[in-house]
């Protein structure tokens, strides 16, 4: 089975690769990458012109709540908003229930994704036994049966003395720990950024620091250790200056920023509708300062990859006084437009660094197969528009959450199809039937 | 109540609810003040009663524990001939599962004109205004807003001082936990205060000076040619969170003394919203001499609401007529 992309700009940063280029796609890799590559039998898919060809683009830190919190979303639903939203592999987050500890939940995982059959899954263990920070997990086992990383998510790995084991073990393993920084204690009961606004608003603050300190524990413990450390959802500007400092000492530190972290700031508390839930996530949407700082880390390269932080909660949930809310948004169907919207199209980053963002770093960073188009990889590709204009619509979302801050926004760029292994997983509705009057 | 329609013709509120003092400009402020020396008249009567909101019903949604501020919207909606039920939920639907949204929607399904809600969480009046049909009124939301109180402060001064505008207010203790902080803030940076905010580092908010509020650390300087000195209560549980090291130390430091009040100026007014915690914040000779006026501002807090109610509700009942 032959799969031609006839046309279209190829984006490859990993292969060093940029320009007008078809792609032949053979038994699911990449066959050749080239200009006018004969049809030969090949089904053509023709990719207009403006589009962009990717290696397809790599979820990190997403939450697709199988087993457990089925009403939330599932390993089918999850993956099908993550190919809608133009990622052909997510990464998903042990915080299930029960938690992913062991190597049964991580089988169950990977063969719901498998029934599924639409977006690669890649189980994240837990660091420790249900995520308590009390005793390390059987990382190996976790290892042996398809983890790539390991965290606590929803909560900082515990201690210092814990953090440091499980850089040791889990670098031993060649899988690194990614780290959801937060102090617990100078986050206390905190519901919003600690600032301005929240104290307006009568809110309970979470000051910026309460990530940061624990960002340069984990910058020190890697020091250390030798073992490479993964910073998850990056939120204040204290974090991007110790993850620059770090990097500058070559500490193997990498780092994430969620879209909503270098779109919104925290006047989203109030406008336009005040004590709004879905402005509520862990860490919360910070001050201006802070937003320009995710932008600058960005630009600058200190941010390593784009990560959704994909969390979602059903609308009974959502729909309660504001500190009694769970934190989290749904975030797979909106990443690629706001990357477009807010860093491409400002001229902040280029193509070329947002398909490193989204898709080489992050396969680099779990140590997974894909993040470039070379002959021989998986045919793993996403085909962006980047012009095109897309209205946001929850109740349209395809995850069965539709918590987003993002509703009835209009934003310029889109994923017009995704490919996973060679098979075409989803073409934007609009966008097939221009395809198809050509 | 024609007399008190008459006082009140030329104005009206804009919105339908009071959710806080964020929404009230200057004018609307004035309003409730003026309304509310109409409805002090009635408490005078010997039959303290006008029909304004008869056949209105009214729900006192309370979510949290309160004796003063339940009992004065009690006793107003009573003299407006309203008719009145309060509920204590104090938890119990919450326990059992049910939502604020669905608590309020069944309350909502015997139809009442107006509901008066206190809860523990700051916008939780904000949800039920977007999304249910009853005017709210904000008795207090978690660390947000307490606008009646504010609005009944801003009459006692008033009463005392013919003016707000140009006045050094001091307000005194825990500014971060502070409801009464924040919608006397608001006011009086309306009506041309000038505010001043003092208490331990710990217990200022972030960016207060942001907030209008000349703030402190030294009660000297707060209290130095202030009009008015409010004290606002320190819980006791503060010790907890490492706010202070003990009310005893607290006390030293920040209670109100007839030593300390000799900095403001002569005729100062002390005010306290209560709950009072005598020898924590304020001393007894203070609390009970000559400069305070804690208890007209209950007595006003009756008169305040009465305004407020009417101005929500009693007008549209007199339009019906």
């Amino acid at each position: 089975m032959k799969l031609l992309l006839k046309g279209g700009r190829v984006v490859d940063p990993a292969a060093s690769r940029d320009g007008e280029m078809d792609v032949l796609i053979e038994d699911g890799v990449v066959a050749r990458v080239g200009r006018q590559i004969p049809v030969d039998g090949a089904e053509v898919f023709e990719v207009r012109r403006g589009w962009i060809v990717a290696p397809g683009l790599i979820d990190i830190h997403v939450h697709l709540r199988e087993p457990g919190q089925e009403h939330k979303e599932t390993i089918a639903t999850g993956t099908a908003a993550a190919v809608a939203g133009g990622f052909t592999a997510v990464a998903c987050m042990p915080n299930t229930d029960p938690v992913n500890d062991h190597p049964g939940v991580t089988e169950l995982i990977l063969r719901k994704a498998r029934d599924a059959g639409l977006a690669r899954v890649y189980p994240i263990g837990a660091v420790s036994l249900g995520s308590r920070g009390e005793q390390l997990a059987e990382l190996g086992e976790q290892k042996a049966a398809g983890c790539v990383a390991f965290s606590d998510d929803g909560r900082p790995v515990a201690t210092a003395l814990l953090m440091r084991r499980a850089l040791e073990y889990a670098g031993m393993l060649g899988v690194p720990v990614i780290d959801h920084c937060e102090d617990p204690s100078l986050k206390g009961d905190g519901v919003a950024h600690e600032g301005l606004r929240a104290a307006l608003l009568g809110l309970r603050g979470i000051p910026g620091v309460a990530e940061s300190v624990m960002v340069e524990r984990d910058i020190a413990l890697a020091e250390l250790t030798g073992a490479p450390v993964h910073v998850a959802h990056m939120s204040a500007r204290q974090s991007i200056r110790a993850v620059r400092d770090g990097k500058l000492r070559d500490v193997r530190v990498t780092c994430e920023v969620a879209p909503h972290h270098f779109t919104l700031t925290d006047e989203t508390l109030e406008h336009p509708t005040p004590y709004d839930t879905n402005a509520k996530m862990n860490p919360p949407l910070r001050d201006g300062a802070d937003r320009d700082a995710m932008l600058d880390g960005l630009a600058d390269g200190t941010v390593d990859v784009i990560a959704t932080d994909h969390a979602p909660h059903h609308a009974d949930e959502k729909l309660v006084e504001f500190d009694r809310a769970p934190f989290g948004i749904v975030g797979l169907e909106t990443a690629v437009p706001l990357v477009f919207d807010r860093l491409v199209h400002t001229g902040r980053i280029t193509i070329g660094r947002m398909i490193e963002l989204l898709s080489t770093n992050a396969a680099r960073i779990i140590g997974v197969p894909g993040g470039s188009l070379a002959e021989g990889s998986p045919a793993d590709v996403t085909i962006l528009a980047p012009d095109h204009e897309t209205t946001v619509r929850a109740a349209n979302l395809r995850s069965r959450s539709k918590n987003t801050p993002f509703d009835g926004w209009t934003l310029r760029g889109a994923a017009a199809a995704t490919i996973v292994g060679g098979r075409i997983v989803y073409e934007h509705p609009a966008l097939i039937k221009e395809r198809q009057q050509r | 109540m024609s007399d008190v329609a008459v006082a009140t013709a030329a104005g009206r509120l804009r919105s339908r609810h009071l959710l806080g003092i964020a929404q009230l400009d200057a004018g609307e402020i004035q309003l409730v003040l003026d309304t509310a020396e109409a409805m002090k008249e009635v408490g005078t009567r010997p039959i303290k009663k006008v029909p304004a909101l008869r056949g209105r019903t009214v729900v006192n949604l309370f979510f949290e524990p309160s004796t003063r501020t339940r009992t004065s919207f009690e006793i107003a909606e009573k003299r407006l001939s309203a008719d009145t039920l309060s509920i204590a939920v104090a938890s119990s639907s919450v326990t059992k599962g049910e939502t604020l949204l669905d608590t309020v929607r069944n309350l909502e399904a015997m139809a009442p004109d107006l509901i008066v809600m206190r809860h523990a969480s700051a916008g939780a009046p904000h949800l039920l205004a977007r999304l249910c049909r009853s005017a709210i009124v904000n008795a207090g939301d978690g660390m947000h807003e307490h606008p009646t109180q504010a609005l009944l402060d801003a009459f006692t001064i008033r009463e005392h001082k013919q003016r707000i505008a140009g006045l050094k207010v001091a307000i005194i203790g825990d500014l971060l936990h502070s409801r009464v902080l924040r919608s006397n803030v608001l006011l009086l940076n309306r009506m041309g205060a000038e505010v001043w905010g003092c208490g331990p580092a710990t217990l200022l908010p972030v960016d207060v000076a942001r907030f209008g509020v000349h703030a402190t650390t030294s009660i000297d300087e707060a209290v130095a040619d202030a009009d008015v000195v409010m004290m606002l209560r320190i819980q006791h549980e503060r010790m907890h969170g490492h706010f202070i090291p003990s009310t005893r130390e607290y006390f030293n430091l920040f209670g109100l003394t007839p030593a300390r009040l000799r900095r403001a100026k002569p005729d100062v007014i002390i005010m306290h919203p209560g709950p009072m915690n005598r020898g924590v914040e304020i001393d007894s000779a203070v609390a009970d001499g000559p400069y305070s006026v804690i208890l007209e501002q209950v007595a006003n807090g009756v008169a305040v609401r009465m305004a407020v109610l009417y101005l929500l509700a009693g007008q549209e009942a007199e339009a019906d007529r």
